[in-house]
């Protein structure tokens, strides 16, 4: 499926500036639970705006509209011995490049292979004065002008609407192999990882959940077995299962009550003092935590373990994530550079 | 307009006689980078020791209007450190200082003067080191690497600066001190951080950053393999990628590299070669050896006439010397060069060498090309020889037409030297006005008098009319919004 509506999006953008109408960009609607309600306001809809546009196995790069589900698009890359190295969670079949980088995702691969917007080489955008702009482009090094491609990735949408964009992508490992360790305290999994990460092995996962770390090896097969003999622990013969589960939410972890907060701190950094569960990704670099407690304690406690939280899902509470002043400040005008309307729905704060 | 006695006498009171530099002949050192054919002597240069004297330093800067230019070591290759008329310079040198090594986190906290392979050096006890080499690494900041967005060698595999720097810390010309990122692999709101790297002294100073450090591969192997044909070796590039590999580093050189670096450090390098390739894989020593296979079986496909490996550190160090100096070889040869930049979709390697050498001919300038063929990014030198009247600025107009040339096949007119002010006109052929107008707001959303580096990175559309310069994308009439005269 192809089909390039760029024209159609950019003159709904231009109507919507010359009646000052507020739109919320949509892709497949996947992600609602984070970005938060929008209740009201005009929608601007992405998902029919697909394709991949060029793709050449050899350059390492895809160019891909905006609205191609993501599996349309790993299952290109699969049929070439290909991937996306930030192993983007889908939170739903629907789940489009588009929103994908607009929310920042990255699965379980992002601390060994880079996140979503490490694999940003350019994009094309429509700003909030309904100009279609081209920054970056399709090659690996690119220094001229600012890095606005990579400044899109994350920002929700609020900068401006992504049309296009080129992705650096990885060969896929030959041979991926899990080994679960025995069960051990927080304290002592965090220290582990740690070492682990520190020493050579050809590392592409490394999380503690139902209080056991476990780590994924990829690489040629005899280097895996290799590593996987030395570093000790038990092969995980559900070990793709459970990263599956980990990217996509669906360990048993995700499923208890309370909201759910994503932290990011120092991998090594002792855990924040917070009642609740925890399950840790990135090598202790992403922790998940599932907890009642309020957004005023999570800040409080992450704020004291310089961490910082953000609320992944659970109640639309306003408090969802605190950016200090000054960047705030700073935040809104880079906002007021791209969108000086304020057409686009803001991140939330 | 000089600067006033008046504000010379703030900035001595602000950081002390020692730490201002206003005396002609030390001010020399200060003229230019890397780049010296471009020179402007700057009237004063502050060197402060300490983040606060930074922004205390901005704060006057911005009361008075005074322009900004930063500079960290000075190595850069794109005048991007060269003073403007009526600015003061701010070189970071005397901040040189790691703050903290933290091995289990795998970071390095550093003040922006310190040197990039100093991290290298110092994280070396951990088994770990810091990635992006820039080939100035020896001498090159790491403030500067972040205001470049700095390359290097091994960027195939392990990315540039931005994928390698977790947190700064930004001093902006308000005098106030932003955090970017975060100790973590991210931080909440918009991704500044990846905005500010690459962004060459225009948004803010960088007066510290923590860095990633990698563990060190355990084994490592460099495939030296000789082609017939420059058109071949291209190919070659093209097929170890598409093969799933993910090499090092992937380095090409062509006939006139491999006979100037020869004769100057006797690398043992092919001389009837066309065209050489270094290919260096790294990992467990099972990894080392399950790809070398594979790459040796690809390279032979490809028409190597002769493939040789190096496994010990003495051996690579060999292979690495004539790459390693194949600048300061071609000083030997040629009076002067001119070093470009840009950056090409692989496929277009051989159509792009062969246009090079198609100009090199109507220029009637020597070219020699090395450069990292893996991701695409060119570094033709333009021999050329000072002396002779006109002759940079004909070694000038070729250097835009091959920049040019990258732009027409898809790629960038720098991959890894930046914009600075050596390729202003040729950011007017790579954007519209549309993208020039749209980074211009963004530069003001931190710098709304432009104080920060001016007249770098970033032209006006003033400057592309000025220039004759326009980008002609789909017939459609360049920067339509501006008069013509």
């Amino acid at each position: 499926m192809a089909a390039d509506r760029s024209a159609e999006l950019r003159e709904h953008i231009e109507r919507a500036a010359a009646t000052n109408t507020p739109l919320r960009i949509v892709g497949g609607n996947s992600k609602a639970f984070y970005t938060g309600p929008g209740a009201g306001v005009e929608l601007l809809e992405v998902a029919e705006h697909t394709g991949i546009v060029g793709y050449e196995p050899s350059e390492l790069v895809v160019t891909v509209r905006a609205g191609t589900r993501l599996a349309e698009l790993e299952a290109a890359l699969a049929g070439h011995g290909q991937m996306l190295g930030f192993e983007p969670p889908y939170f739903g079949a629907d789940a489009t490049i588009g929103g994908t980088l607009a929310c920042g995702f990255s699965g379980p691969r992002r601390p060994f292979a880079g996140s979503a917007r490490d694999f940003v080489l350019g994009c094309k955008i429509v700003n909030g004065l309904g100009e279609e702009l081209n920054f970056g482009g399709q090659v690996i090094k690119n220094v001229a002008g600012f890095d606005v491609s990579r400044l899109m990735v994350g920002a929700l949408g609020s900068l401006g609407l992504l049309l296009q964009c080129s992705l650096r992508v990885l060969p896929r490992p030959e041979t991926e192999t899990t080994v679960a360790f025995a069960p051990s305290e927080a304290a002592a999994a965090i220290e582990f990882m740690n070492r682990l990460a520190g020493r050579p092995w050809p590392l592409s996962a490394l999380a503690y959940a139902g209080g056991r770390v476990r780590a994924r090896l990829s690489g040629a097969s005899a280097a895996v077995s290799a590593a996987a003999t030395k570093i000790g622990g038990d092969i995980d013969a559900g070990g793709d299962a459970f990263w599956q589960d980990l990217r996509e939410q669906r360990l048993p972890f995700f499923q208890q009550p309370g909201n759910l907060w994503r932290i990011a701190m120092a991998p090594a950094a002792p855990q924040p003092e917070l009642a609740g569960d925890w399950l840790l990704d990135w090598g202790g670099a992403q922790r998940w935590l599932k907890t009642r407690e309020s957004a005023e304690s999570v800040h409080r406690a992450c704020a004291a373990a310089g961490a910082q939280a953000r609320l992944f899902r659970g109640e639309a509470a306003p408090d969802r994530q605190r950016i200090a002043p000054e960047l705030a400040a700073l935040q809104r005008r880079v906002r007021q550079a791209f969108d000086p309307l304020g057409l686009f729905v803001p991140l939330p704060d | 307009m000089p600067l006033s006695a008046a504000f010379t006498r703030q900035c001595l009171d602000l950081l002390g006689a020692a730490n201002i530099v206003t005396e002609p002949e030390r001010l020399r050192v200060y003229e230019c980078d890397g780049l010296s054919a471009y020179r402007t002597l700057p009237e004063l240069v502050a060197l402060p020791e300490t983040a606060e004297q930074v922004l205390a330093l901005m704060r006057l800067c911005r009361e008075q209007r005074v322009p900004v230019v930063p500079r960290g070591a000075g190595t850069g290759l794109a005048a991007g450190a060269m003073p403007v008329a009526g600015g003061i310079v701010v070189g970071l040198s005397k901040m040189n200082r790691i703050l903290a090594l933290d091995p289990l986190n795998r970071t390095a906290t550093v003040q922006p003067g310190v040197r990039n392979l100093a991290i290298s050096e110092a994280a070396k006890a951990h088994g770990l080191f810091y990635a992006p080499d820039p080939s100035s690494q020896i001498a090159c900041s790491i403030g500067g690497n972040i205001a470049e967005n700095a390359g290097g060698v091994h960027c195939l595999k392990y990315g540039l600066t931005v994928h390698n720097v977790l947190q700064i810390k930004l001093a902006t010309i308000d005098g106030e001190l932003l955090t970017l990122g975060g100790p973590g692999l991210d931080a909440p709101g918009y991704d500044l951080l990846a905005l500010a790297i690459g962004s060459e002294g225009l948004l803010g100073i960088v007066v510290e950053a923590t860095v990633r450090l990698l563990p060190l591969p355990p084994a490592t192997r460099v495939l030296l393999s000789a082609f017939p044909s420059v058109e071949q070796a291209g190919a070659a590039v093209a097929a170890v990628i598409s093969s799933g590999l993910l090499p090092a580093g992937l380095e090409l050189m062509d006939n006139p590299a491999i006979r100037a670096t020869e004769a100057f450090v006797h690398a043992g390098y092919p001389l009837d070669a066309a065209a050489l390739l270094l290919c260096e894989l790294d990992g467990l020593p099972e990894q080392v050896a399950a790809d070398s296979e594979r790459a040796i079986a690809v390279l032979t496909a490809a028409g190597a006439s002769e493939i040789r490996s190096a496994d010990d550190e003495a051996q690579r160090k060999r292979f690495w010397a004539g790459r390693k100096a194949a600048f300061p070889a071609v000083g030997r040869i040629a009076s002067d060069y001119y070093c470009m930049d840009g950056t090409i979709p692989r496929k277009h390697l051989a159509e792009v060498l062969r246009r090079i050498s198609e100009m090199s001919a109507e220029f009637g300038l020597a070219v020699v090309n090395v450069f990292h063929a893996g991701d695409g990014n060119l570094h033709p030198l333009i021999l050329y020889d000072n002396g002779v009247d006109g002759e940079f600025a004909k070694a000038e107009a070729f250097g835009g037409k091959i920049l040019e040339l990258c732009v027409a096949v898809g790629g960038t007119i720098t991959g890894e030297h930046g914009v600075g002010s050596e390729k202003i006109p040729y950011m007017c052929v790579q954007f519209g006005s549309g993208e020039l107008q749209q980074f211009q707001r963004l530069k003001r959303a931190f710098d709304p008098y432009a104080l920060l580096n001016p007249g770098k990175a970033v032209p006006t559309l003033h400057r592309c009319a000025e220039l004759g310069r326009m980008h002609v994308h789909r017939g459609e009439l360049p920067h339509p919004d501006l008069e013509r005269f």
